[in-house]
């Protein structure tokens, strides 16, 4: 008896979550729908079924050179990360390990300067990259982006190394492990999993950043992120091509997402919520 | 002896990003600080220099002004509003047993890993677009006159596609908290025969209640920023119906070239998304002691 109500529940509940999954989901499934399709089909009606096409792909790598964006997306992205991680992590760890009264407020001040809105040193920030000639470098938007998101690097590395245990480094020393001992084979090992989650969340942040990089970058610089800003022109409308270019856009970073929801609900709550 | 070696050594540890902070922060905003009580325009060589408060009145009388702060508290607002409330149910019902609950997940959460152009573009033109989007396609199947989103509801336009953005954020972090709600104390609220709203009222909701809290922060700071999916849907119109106030200030700091009305409004920015930190900070600190 117990057992057919769970069934039935299960059944509804399977149903709604499906229902309702699909129509958050549609927007990008029908993106990657309609990149399949031929300029021509892709304004002809609603259609979930497409012909297969592949021409929109090439059309987009051979009149605007996607790869090169995609490139700088890379770059940009991975750049900023490792060299947020080389500046946070040596804070996080002293923060973690031997923190103070004022850790906290650090923490705190690190945060708050995350509310700056970004307008309000927008023309200071385009006069300092003009007059250094890092308009429109990938330099300049390396240390753009490794700013920007600096202080949640530090926060989520914070929270990573909170929870190693500070006894397992006195039980070392007791053993007669040397400083570069414990940091080489106690300290890393344990703290390699949440340098990778942070690093794999920071890319996703950087990757989709999309105020600095369209407003500092022309084309030598430009991730994906000005690319498809383009297209909001009107002369630039296709609907296939679009699509074609959105999707690859955002596959790649799609799926590092898929492997990283639960790293994503601690890093971006700062461990609030585990 | 050893423990002030170790301080002086968490010190330099520290130190670089401090300090790099510290410049980000305080060049620019000093900067901009400057800009807003000079008379400043680029294109225009007569300069005269310090005007005292004139931008901030400039500013102040231009009607997009008051449009604008209009327009980004009601983005917010709404955008927390809808995330907070529907992140709640889905999570409620993600929670349940069901078959693919993995695969669910995963259709829930992606469009938070869209960039914002591309959320706002693919809207725009797949979705709600007047003639060639689905929106266009189910209301002529009903035989109704399709809508010109952007043209006729641009605010409403630019705040369902953020909160589809921001829907999955809340969804995944109440789901998480959700998740760790003791069964135990489940089942004796359903045993006591609690039902269920009650349960939910007395139970389910004061232990979301840091979830929420820390949806609202993180949630806002992104919010007061919205930028691209302003620029590549209405490009903050028709008039000023959809600019919200970063989007005035790169339209007066980089179109315009009034450089000190654009200052002006960025440290009006700035002292608008302090007032909601410093609740929402609080509230924060408040949770990580516990």
């Amino acid at each position: 008896m117990a057992r057919t109500v769970t069934n039935r529940h299960k059944t509804i509940a399977t149903a709604a979550a499906w229902i309702v999954a699909l129509l958050i989901f549609f927007p990008i499934l029908y993106t990657i729908i309609t990149s399949f399709k031929s300029e021509q089909e892709a304004i002809q009606g609603f259609n979930l079924i497409p012909s297969g096409t592949l021409e929109s792909y090439s059309a987009v790598e051979d009149q605007s050179g996607y790869f090169k964006f995609f490139l700088n997306s890379v770059i940009l992205s991975v750049g900023s990360t490792i060299l947020a991680l080389i500046v946070a992590v040596p804070a996080a760890w002293s923060m973690a390990f031997s923190p103070t009264k004022r850790t906290k407020d650090i923490l705190m001040w690190m945060l708050s300067t995350k509310m700056m809105p970004a307008v309000a040193v927008l023309f200071p920030i385009y006069l300092i990259f003009r007059d250094f000639g890092l308009l429109d470098s990938r330099v300049g938007m390396t240390v753009m982006l490794m700013l920007i998101n600096l202080p949640i690097v530090v926060w989520m590395l914070y929270t990573y190394f909170r929870e190693i245990p500070g006894e397992i480094l006195e039980a070392a020393r007791m053993d007669g492990a040397s400083l570069w001992g414990e940091i080489v084979y106690v300290l890393t090992p344990m703290a390699v999993p949440g340098i990778a989650s942070t690093m794999l969340l920071n890319i996703i942040l950087a990757w989709n950043e999309a105020f600095w990089t369209i407003r500092l970058t022309t084309t030598n610089a430009a991730p994906l992120t000005a690319f498809i800003s383009s297209f909001s022109s009107p002369q630039g409308l296709f609907w296939a091509k679009l699509s074609a270019a959105s999707t690859l856009a955002i596959a790649p970073i799609l799926i590092m997402g898929w492997f990283s929801q639960k790293q994503l609900v601690r890093g971006l709550t700062f461990g609030a919520v585990k | 002896m050893a423990t002030r070696q170790t301080s002086s050594l968490a010190r330099l540890m520290m130190a670089p990003s401090v300090v790099l902070l510290l410049i980000w922060m305080a060049v620019p905003l000093a900067m901009t600080l400057w800009f807003s009580f000079q008379q400043y325009n680029p294109l225009n060589p007569i300069r005269d220099g310090f005007i005292g408060l004139s931008n901030y009145a400039l500013f102040y009388n231009n009607p997009a002004f008051i449009a604008a702060i209009l327009n980004t508290l009601i983005l917010v607002g709404s955008v927390l509003l809808i995330t907070i409330i529907g992140g709640i149910l889905l999570a409620l019902l993600l929670d349940q047993p069901m078959w693919g609950q993995g695969i669910v997940r995963i259709l829930v959460i992606s469009p938070f890993f869209v960039m914002p152009p591309v959320a706002a573009l693919v809207w725009k033109n797949m979705i709600m677009h007047p003639s060639y989007g689905v929106f266009a396609d189910i209301a002529r199947l009903f035989g109704a006159q399709p809508i010109d989103w952007f043209a006729s509801y641009p605010l409403f336009s630019i705040i369902l596609i953020v909160a589809w953005q921001w829907l999955p954020f809340a969804t995944l972090i109440l789901l998480t908290s959700l998740q760790s709600l003791d069964g135990e104390q489940k089942e004796a609220a359903e045993m006591d025969g609690a039902g269920f709203l009650s349960r939910f009222w007395y139970l389910t909701l004061p232990h979301l209640s840091r979830a929420i809290t820390v949806v609202v922060l993180i949630q806002t700071i992104f919010l007061l920023g919205v930028y691209a999916e302003i620029l590549v849907t209405t490009n903050g119109g028709p008039g000023y119906a959809s600019t919200n106030l970063p989007f005035l200030v790169y339209q007066k700091a980089l179109l315009e070239f009034k450089i000190g009305q654009a200052s002006a409004g960025g440290i009006i920015a700035v002292i608008l998304a302090n007032i909601i930190a410093f609740f929402a900070m609080r509230a924060v600190g408040k949770n990580l002691d516990k």
